[in-house]
């Protein structure tokens, strides 16, 4: 593929990567590494200082950060045969009664190793004057550096995951955006996924008590339903000829509607604990179980729109539903499978919530379908239909997790956001436009 | 003004398009209380000059007078503040508003903040009695009929003073009661002093009613004469006149077996009770005029509108057409008259378009098979000559002549024994057109079979083997020794 088709395919990955820059440096802080992270470290830093034998007295503060730093950090140097002559978490009051009691032992103190918080005590800095038969023990702490919040991998994950239903619904949406369409009711059945799984599960398959067995096949059962509401639109679509704006928008209602119902206006919380592994789970290389979800979606999603005939003519009835006719393509065939797809896929969007906040509730997806229309736009997919890319539309569904994520580690306020996040819509799709050269007329 | 200036005088218009020369220095002359008739083949310049004397268009060279006046329209909008008012075949209706609404839309009457309702309708009234018919003035004008709708045109003309009426076509769509009540208005406005361009195929009309004649061939000017100094037949002359030694391939193919056979094909009004046969290596020609359902007969055959009669038999095996699909899985392919809303998705690839009625051949599990696609399209793009710099590139950026080729390749790589041409040379240039006549003769020398169906009668007389002529949805003559047949022959029994 040539560069300049490159560029204008997936500029909008130029525009993510830029405003993961702009968030990179206005978040590049000061990093100290606490708990186990910071035990491994200082570990490291023991052994290398003093070789062999080290006697060492281990520190920590009693913050909730630093918890687990002294016990690995006392396994960690047993194992490596250095000898631990006390670990204390707590108090600089607990540090100096270890001292003292160490010197009234007697014998040579050769390392402290402490937390951050703990290594700047004041007992500490008058070490050699106070207990002047310890020797000169080093101090040996973690090594702060300096790293931008927004890049550290935990946020990274944590935008994956914030953005995986937002991303999974978007799939079906661009389907469905590519032959002309439009899916309104997205948002509603998220909810009503979320609520069918966790509503089946509560009471068909044991409540909190349920069975693998039983949680899969409620979340199924949740998702092909969905998927038949989106097989109803496709055929009002097909048939009768309504526009997709209104029947979607019926269905858009029907579905919270029916959410509402089905849960009588509560949220359903029984369900097992294991029910969770989807939506916060991390079985593959740490990534989050949803991420790998929606990744493997994506593929199978680009790989549809762009080796297989049914991809083709996706494009085509978005294209020119008349000469696709014309050409034998089977229109009606392959718009209903727009809608289905995106009717199972937001199932599959509401079971990945539900699994994500323990609970099933007819409040969740509200908006969700106009997020999952902006995800699909800035992507560039366009909304008259014949052109788009799965991979844009997950582009840009990271541009707008990145800009949410981004403004609330710089402490931006939520109607902020909102303002920012929809300037930031329409002045990518603007990009597009003027990219192109059709914009301005 | 000058006492004796035309009321609009045309002097040597030019107009050209990207490789087509529209107009080539064209004459004409209006004048006050006349009918002129404008006629012409399809193609022969007479939209294109309605367009610039409405301003939907400029001429590149040449003056346009009104009333002696030099004008320049850049608007349809400067063209109706000069009183001249273009009633085109389609309505400039708001279907949803009604006569007085539509009549009035953009110069509402408005004495202070709100409309003068029972002004407007009173002053339509008055006009509506005066040209002596009857509209309903408060339904929504997508309920009036065809005829009342026109008059609702016609009325808006009026209204905002319009002096030269351009009408294209004005009967096309008419019964022939409302056609007379037309005629009769139009002399009426006639002797009101209004100067009437009157655009049509219909000769008995053009008779009844213009006071002279324009011809237009080619897009130039080749007669001028009143009504009373011409024949019929030197009308038809002159709108053909091409010698017909003809550019044409010459080919030589015994005709075969009958291959395709349609009976009793009905839908409408379009087409009524339509029978014939196609055999192997032939080309049958459907000839008529546009409307003449010609292109609707052909749509029912390729499945594309559903029949309300009719049965259709390729080798004697009876077809049961419900879609595009079915037609062409059964071996039969459609070149639809307008390759730009129907023949091609513009905005896509060349490969894309090439593929798009040929992917369940070259799929595998669903897969396109997209090394075979792209060699076949190789194949076909040297065989026809199709000039493109990228197969990536958006097909509607070709000539007209090159997409039509990809959409020919697009069937051919189908390998159809029947294939049906809905005008295959319209708007492309000489050469490619030649390339396509070419092609369509080595195919029935391969023993398919073709429809064609032409609005250009050196085309009908010098491609096909057989002509059917059409009218009002019917055959109404078969030409079999093409060799003997004139254009007046088939424009006669065009007219019926």
């Amino acid at each position: 593929m040539k560069p300049a088709r490159w560029l204008a395919d997936y500029g909008m990955i130029l525009v993510l990567v830029l405003l993961c820059a702009l968030f990179s440096v206005l978040t590049y802080t000061e990093q100290s590494p606490t708990g186990e992270a910071a035990a491994r470290q200082v570990v490291d830093a023991v052994l290398k200082a003093v070789p062999a034998g080290a006697r060492v007295l281990v520190v920590a503060s009693d913050q909730p950060e630093d918890s687990g730093f002294a016990a690995r950090v006392e396994r960690d140097l047993k194992a490596s045969g250095a000898e631990v002559l006390a670990s204390v978490t707590g108090e600089p009051r607990n540090a100096r009664e270890a001292l003292q009691r160490l010197q009234a032992d007697g014998g040579a103190l050769q390392a402290v190793a402490a937390t951050r918080v703990a290594g700047g005590w004041r007992v500490f800095a008058g070490l050699a004057s106070e207990f002047p038969s310890l020797g000169s023990p080093r101090m040996i702490t973690p090594a702060s550096h300096r790293w931008p919040n927004f890049l550290k991998s935990g946020n990274l994950l944590n935008i994956a995951n914030q953005i995986a239903v937002i991303a999974i619904v978007a799939v079906g949406m661009t389907l469905v955006i590519i032959t002309g369409g439009i899916d309104l009711s997205v948002g509603s059945l998220i909810a009503l996924s979320a609520v069918l799984a966790a509503g089946f599960i509560r009471d068909r398959a044991g409540g909190v008590g349920a069975s693998t067995g039983g949680m899969v096949l409620g979340c199924l059962w949740a998702i092909l339903a969905c998927g038949a509401i989106g097989a109803f639109s496709g055929l009002m679509i097909t048939r009768f000829a309504i526009p997709p704006f209104i029947v979607t928008l019926a269905m858009m209602l029907v579905g919270s509607g029916l959410a509402y119902l089905l849960a009588q206006g509560q949220s359903i919380y029984q369900i097992p604990d294991a029910f969770v592994w989807l939506g916060r789970g991390a079985d593959l290389l740490g990534l989050p179980n949803a991420v790998v979800l929606m990744l493997v979606l994506y593929a199978l999603a680009h790989v549809l729109m762009s080796r297989m005939k049914l991809g083709r003519y996706l494009y085509a009835v978005g294209g020119n539903a008349e000469a696709a006719r014309l050409s034998g393509v089977p229109v009606r065939r392959v718009l209903l499978f727009a809608y289905v797809a995106s009717g199972l896929l937001a199932g599959v969007g509401g079971v990945v919530m539900a699994s994500q906040l323990k609970s099933g509730s007819p409040t969740y997806g509200n908006m969700y379908e106009l997020y999952v229309i902006a995800a699909v736009v800035v992507g560039g997919t366009s909304l008259s239909g014949g052109e788009g890319r799965m991979l844009g539309t997950l582009t840009g569904a990271f541009t707008i997790a990145v800009i949410q994520n981004g403004m609330n580690l710089t402490n931006v306020e939520s109607y902020t956001q909102k303002v920012v996040l929809g300037s930031v819509i329409l002045a990518a799709v603007l990009l597009d436009r003027l990219r192109q050269g059709r914009g301005i007329r | 003004m000058s006492p004796t200036a035309p009321l609009v005088s045309l002097t040597g218009i030019v107009k050209s398009f990207p490789g087509v020369r529209a107009l080539r220095g064209v004459d004409l002359r209006l004048e006050a209380g006349e009918v002129l008739a404008v006629l012409g083949e399809n193609g022969a310049g007479k939209s294109t000059l309605m367009k610039i004397l409405g301003g939907a268009q400029t001429a590149d060279a040449g003056t346009l007078a009104i009333e002696g006046r030099p004008q320049r329209f850049q608007s349809p909008q400067e063209a109706r503040a000069a009183g001249v008012a273009v009633i085109h075949q389609e309505f400039n209706l708001v279907p949803a508003l009604s006569a007085v609404e539509n009549i009035f839309l953009g110069q509402e009457k408005t004495p202070g903040v709100f409309l003068s309702r029972q002004r407007e309708r009173d002053q339509v009234a008055a006009l509506f009695q005066r040209m002596g018919v009857e509209v309903d003035l408060d339904v929504p004008c997508r309920r009036l009929s065809t005829a009342q709708q026109q008059l609702v045109e016609i009325a808006k003309a009026l209204i905002h003073r319009a002096r030269i009426l351009v009408m294209d076509e004005p009967t096309a769509a008419l019964t022939s009661h409302e056609v007379e009540r037309l005629l009769a208005l139009m002399r009426e406005l006639r002797a009101q002093g209004l100067g009437i361009l009157y655009i049509s195929h219909r000769l008995d009309e053009v008779f009844a009613i213009a006071d002279r004649v324009t011809v237009l061939r080619d897009g130039g000017h080749v007669c001028d004469r009143p009504i009373d100094a011409i024949t019929r037949d030197q009308v038809i002359e002159a709108m053909v006149g091409r010698p017909l030694d003809q550019e044409f391939p010459s080919r030589r193919v015994a005709r075969g077996g009958p291959r395709l056979e349609v009976r009793g094909l009905r839908r409408g009004t379009a087409v009524r009770d339509v029978s014939f046969q196609v055999h192997r290596g032939e080309i049958l020609a459907l000839a008529g005029l546009v409307g003449a359902g010609r292109t609707e007969t052909v749509r029912l055959v390729f499945g594309a509108d559903p029949r309300d009669a009719g049965e259709i038999r390729l080798d004697g095996r009876v077809l049961d057409l419900r879609s595009p699909r079915d037609a062409i899985e059964a071996g039969i392919g459609l070149l639809t008259e307008d390759r730009k809303l129907q023949g091609l998705v513009l905005d896509h690839p060349v490969r894309e378009n090439f593929g798009l009625p040929n992917l369940r051949q070259w799929c595998r599990r669903g897969f396109v098979q997209r090394r075979r696609e792209r060699s076949e399209l190789d194949r076909h793009i040297a065989a026809l000559r199709i000039r493109l710099s990228d197969p990536e590139a958006r097909v509607g950026n070709l000539s007209g002549g090159n997409q039509q080729k990809v959409v020919l390749a697009k069937w051919l790589a189908r390998d159809c024994e029947v294939l049906i041409f809905d005008e295959p040379t319209r708007g492309i240039d000489v050469g490619a057109k030649r390339e396509i006549h070419q092609l369509m003769n080595d195919l029935v020398a391969a023993g398919k079979s073709i429809v064609m169906i032409s609005s250009e009668l050196p085309e009908v007389l010098g491609m096909a083997d057989r002509i059917l002529v059409m009218h009002e949805g019917r055959i109404t003559g078969e030409i079999t020794e093409v060799a003997q047949a004139t254009q007046e022959q088939i424009l006669r029994l065009a007219h019926a």
